[in-house]
């Protein structure tokens, strides 16, 4: 077929509004919320149906046209920017439809271009709780939670997006519709696929549709802070919660560059001259949470903390996740370009990588603010720079080099939960090995012969 | 201009904005417009990206840029909830301008911006004709509201239901000097009713003079009331829109006065923001109207705010006469920050019990001239606005925009709603009105 056929056939399928060919158009879909150069696609379509997502996948593997599918676009890795000139995005925000919420036996089906904080909130609604918080939550899809097996704040206690996918249905490159997983807590049926799908940012098939487990929401919370002037202080710290059989929902740290920034940001008191800001949040039943948070506040005395406060109400718990909230909007705003990585260390090795973070940002005299998940390990190094300084910026790529070494030296991973994709596809055979990326690579050739889904990410070509 | 090489010049010079955004996408979650239509190249960070390559000559279609950068409410939400702080409406605006400089300003928006808006008494003349000669072309539709639709078919008006244009301009009548002496102490307020209170909704004026009076304020209306340039700037005709800053200023240089009220949310922002963002623009008397610009900044206020935070009006404990739901304008709320001061005045009337919408802050879909061009979509984005309002049962809802209130009189007369539509200082006049007297000559001492 010609291109023009090409088009002419896309337009049959998913309506000529729905595709969308311009030039303009189609450079608004040459990118993500990676700092990695664009690459502007051959067409964007955007299917409103089921019906339409199968047929859209399989004219793309008739015609052999790369394939991208994009939920908002908001990954960190470049798992949205199309692998060639010729990539066709397929765009999910017109199958946005929460299709049920059983309340009986707690599981949602959703498509996937619904955004996971109104899903969150249609859950809450019925009384249930859908537990992983991304920081893009108002804005990513929930296709894109499964794809790029999503993390939030509530990961140490809840778990992450995999926690919750009880199933995928999802198309293969021929538009042939593969159901995998169950509506029921167990499911012995056939291969684990739908555990396959989670984590495979667009390589292995498009999800049509997303079966997600619920629960019931915790009673009562509690949050507090907790004052540090050494890292090792604070990270002792929560190894001892831990080692107590303690598991606050959210546990989070702050270091010194950070609260700096965020206190120059928002004004809100908090201490400039500490070294390390621990937020820590316990939820559950009543009694256990007040027990919890009493033992927690002593636990950080004991390890040394300069002070320690318990949220007193509402207001003031949300005052202190505000200094969470604002940790990246304050950083992002002091340089133009923001490179935020997630490399991910074993709890107990984060003094260890917050100094060699800070020996990074000295070798190479970048400004990196670091802020994270202390609970998992699961760090936020926070690199400001300019990307137009292009001696600056070969620093930085550096730095990112030499971060990675060092998690991984560290017993850690490249990424705690925001995927490979092309960012950080080169260090994948460092964490794994060669027989990994072949085998991946094997699996890929068997479910995609012709390559078509977003070729060239995560294990390369 | 009609060189690309200056087109991409000037372009450049929005480069350290442009950077600043990292492609976050977090403005995804309150574009009002891309809620709608899920399009990439309506939300700020594709339109960014648009502006970027124009200036980087990756992309060489300025009219495909401008077509889609004239996509947008000017709502500010994505400003607002920028995490990087990129300030895009500003980015937006000069675009605007620097596209349309290069590609000229269509025909009929030149005539008329540069023949009746940047002229304001020509332009109140054509109102005035307009005003008297709707009657036979249009028939009243909704009582409670007041608005009516087109009797014929008309390409301009659609299906709109909206209120008829004033027979008389209302400043026309209403001008004034300060009637006290500077001595005496009162508060010197000139009053800027905005072109829409003005010519459509001059009830909102009347209030407000009334609440003036009761608070002993002196006001002064000038009597001439040249357009703030919303219209000009959004159209990215920036010669009109200086022309008619200039024209504002020589009325006001000078006066002696303590503020500058509007009952406007955009005329509000406009002055107290935009100006001072597009000063480079503003041209008048070789720069001296441009540095006039911060004083004006400083003494301008939003009634509502002016109320609450100069005159120290508050709440009162509200006797259950009725409930009355608010309407943030994004102007209000996401420009200027200002969104308990409206509330404290409803509930300083003390008559009607405030009954909050869900997501009172989300825009209406109004976005001025964007309603014009594209009013299929402004009603779907209402059609939100629309069931968040009759939700609450409220039997009046109110908010502070002029704006606002013609889109949303549009939406709930379709709905064949009994919902009166109001300004908060409607809701605080009537209530002055019932108790006043006694109160008024107290509060004036
Ligand atoms: C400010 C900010 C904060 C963030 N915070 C977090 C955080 O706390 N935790 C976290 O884990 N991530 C975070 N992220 C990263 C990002 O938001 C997540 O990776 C999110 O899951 C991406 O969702 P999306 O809808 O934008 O997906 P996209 O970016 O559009 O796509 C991501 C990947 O999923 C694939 N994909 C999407 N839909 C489908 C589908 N239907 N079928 C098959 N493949 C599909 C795409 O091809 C791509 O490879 C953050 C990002 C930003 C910008
Ligand atoms: S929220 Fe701000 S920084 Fe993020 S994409 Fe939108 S405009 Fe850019
Ligand atoms: S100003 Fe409003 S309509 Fe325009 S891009 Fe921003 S949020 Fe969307």
């Amino acid at each position: 077929m010609t291109d023009k056929q090409v088009v002419r056939r896309f337009e049959q399928i998913v309506g000529a509004e729905n595709v969308m060919a311009a030039e303009a158009d189609r450079q608004a879909y040459a990118y993500d919320a990676a700092v990695l150069d664009s690459v502007v696609p051959a067409l964007v379509v955007r299917p409103e149906t089921m019906e339409q997502l199968g047929q859209v996948v399989a004219l793309c593997n008739e015609n052999g046209l790369p394939l991208t599918v994009r939920g908002s676009g908001t990954n960190l890795s470049g798992g949205t920017i199309p692998s060639s000139t010729r990539s066709v995005v397929v765009v999910t925000n017109g199958l946005a439809r929460i299709l049920e919420i059983n309340t009986e036996d707690l599981y949602a089906v959703v498509e996937p271009g619904v955004i996971t904080a109104k899903f969150a909130a249609a859950v809450a609604e019925k009384g249930l709780f859908y537990p992983p918080d991304p920081g893009s939550q108002a804005v990513s899809t929930l296709g894109g939670n499964v794809a790029e097996n999503a993390g939030g704040l509530r990961g140490l206690k809840y778990g992450v997006t995999k926690d919750y996918v009880m199933g995928v249905e999802f198309f293969d490159v021929n538009g042939e519709l593969v159901k995998s997983g169950s509506r029921t807590v167990k499911c012995a049926t056939g291969f684990n696929l739908s555990d396959l799908m989670v984590g495979s940012e667009g390589l292995l098939g498009v999800f049509a549709r997303i079966v997600l487990k619920l629960i019931p929401p915790p009673k009562a919370s509690q949050a507090m802070t907790a004052v540090f002037d050494s890292v090792e202080k604070a990270s002792e710290t929560v190894s001892a919660i831990i080692a107590d059989r303690i598991v606050p929902c959210t546990l989070e740290f702050l270091d010194n560059f950070t609260i700096r920034t965020v206190e120059d940001f928002r004004h809100a008191g908090l201490p400039v001259d500490a070294e390390a800001l621990l937020l820590i949040e316990v939820d559950g039943h009543p009694a256990e949470v007040q027990e919890d948070s009493e033992k927690i506040q002593e636990i950080c005395r004991k390890k040394g903390a300069v002070s320690v406060q318990a949220a007193a109400n509402a207001e003031e718990k949300d005052l202190i996740w505000q200094a969470r909230r604002d940790a990246l909007p304050a950083l992002a705003r002091l340089k133009p370009t923001t490179v935020l990585e997630d490399a991910t260390v074993p709890r107990s090795r984060i003094p260890d990588m917050v100094k060699k973070i800070k020996e990074i940002s000295q070798t190479y005299n970048l400004d990196i603010g670091t802020f994270g998940h202390a609970g998992d390990g699961n760090l936020h190094p926070t690199i400001l720079t300019d990307k137009r300084n292009h001696e600056e910026y070969a620093r930085v790529e550096k730095a990112i080099d030499d971060i990675f070494e060092a998690a991984l030296a560290m017993g850690g991973t490249l990424s705690g939960e925001h995927g490979i994709g092309l960012a950080k596809r080169k260090y994948m055979e460092t964490e794994t090995s060669r027989g990994t990326i072949l085998y991946s690579r094997m699996l890929k050739q068997t479910f995609d012969p012709k390559n078509i889904l977003n070729p060239g990410k995560m294990i390369g070509e | 201009m009609a060189d690309i090489a200056e087109l991409v010049r000037l372009l450049k010079e929005l480069e350290d904005d442009l950077v600043s955004c990292t492609r976050c996408g977090m403005c995804q979650a309150v574009c009002p417009l891309y809620g709608e239509t899920g399009r990439e190249t309506d939300v700020a960070r594709g339109k960014l990206v648009l502006v970027e390559n124009l200036s980087q000559e990756i992309l060489d279609d300025p009219e495909a840029v401008k077509e889609r950068l004239d996509r947008c409410l000017l709502c500010g939400s994505c400003a607002a909830a920028c995490p990087g702080g990129v300030p895009v409406l500003d980015v937006f605006l000069k675009a605007r301008a620097i596209i349309t400089g290069y590609l000229g300003l269509s025909p009929i928006k030149k005539a008329i911006f540069r023949g009746f808006l940047s002229n304001p008494d020509r332009f109140d003349s054509l109102m005035q004709w307009m005003g008297r000669l709707q009657g036979p072309f249009t028939r009243s539709v909704n009582k409670t509201l007041g608005s009516s639709c087109a009797r014929f078919m008309s390409p301009v008006i659609g299906d709109r239901h909206f209120m008829p244009i004033a027979a008389e301009a209302w400043h026309k009548k209403a001008h004034r000097d300060f009637t006290e002496p500077r001595q005496s102490g009162r508060t010197r307020v000139v009053f800027y009713p905005g072109c829409l209170v003005d010519k459509i909704l001059p009830r909102v004026a009347e209030a407000a003079m009334e609440v003036f009076a009761f608070h002993g304020v002196d006001v002064y209306v000038a009597a001439q009331a040249p357009c703030c340039g919303i219209p000009a700037l959004s159209a990215g005709d920036v010669k009109t829109f200086s022309h008619l800053v200039e024209k504002n200023i020589r009325i006001w240089q000078d006066l002696d006065f303590d503020y500058l009220v509007t009952p406007c949310a955009t005329c509000t922002s406009t002055i107290a923001k935009l100006w001072p963002a597009m000063e480079t623009y503003i041209t008048g008397d070789s720069g001296k109207i441009r540095d006039q610009i911060p004083g004006i900044v400083e003494k301008t206020r939003d009634i509502n705010a002016f109320l609450v935070d100069v005159m120290g009006v508050q709440a009162k404990q509200s006797a259950d006469s009725g409930t009355v739901t608010y309407h943030d304008p994004c102007h209000l709320k996401k420009s200027l920050g200002i969104a308990k001061q409206p509330r404290t005045i409803l509930a300083a009337s003390g008559s009607l019990q405030l009954s909050e919408m869900s997501d009172a802050d989300r825009c209406c879909g109004m976005g001025g001239s964007f309603n014009l061009a594209h009013y299929e979509l402004s009603k779907k984005i209402g059609a939100k606005k629309r069931d968040a309002i009759l939700a609450t049962g409220a039997d009046t809802v109110a908010t502070g925009c002029p704006a606002c209130m013609l889109q949303i009189i549009d939406l709930l007369s379709h709905a064949q709603s009994k919902i009166r539509v109001c300004h908060p200082i409607e809701v605080y006049a009537q209530s002055l009105r019932q108790t006043a007297g006694p109160a008024r000559a107290e509060n004036q001492k």
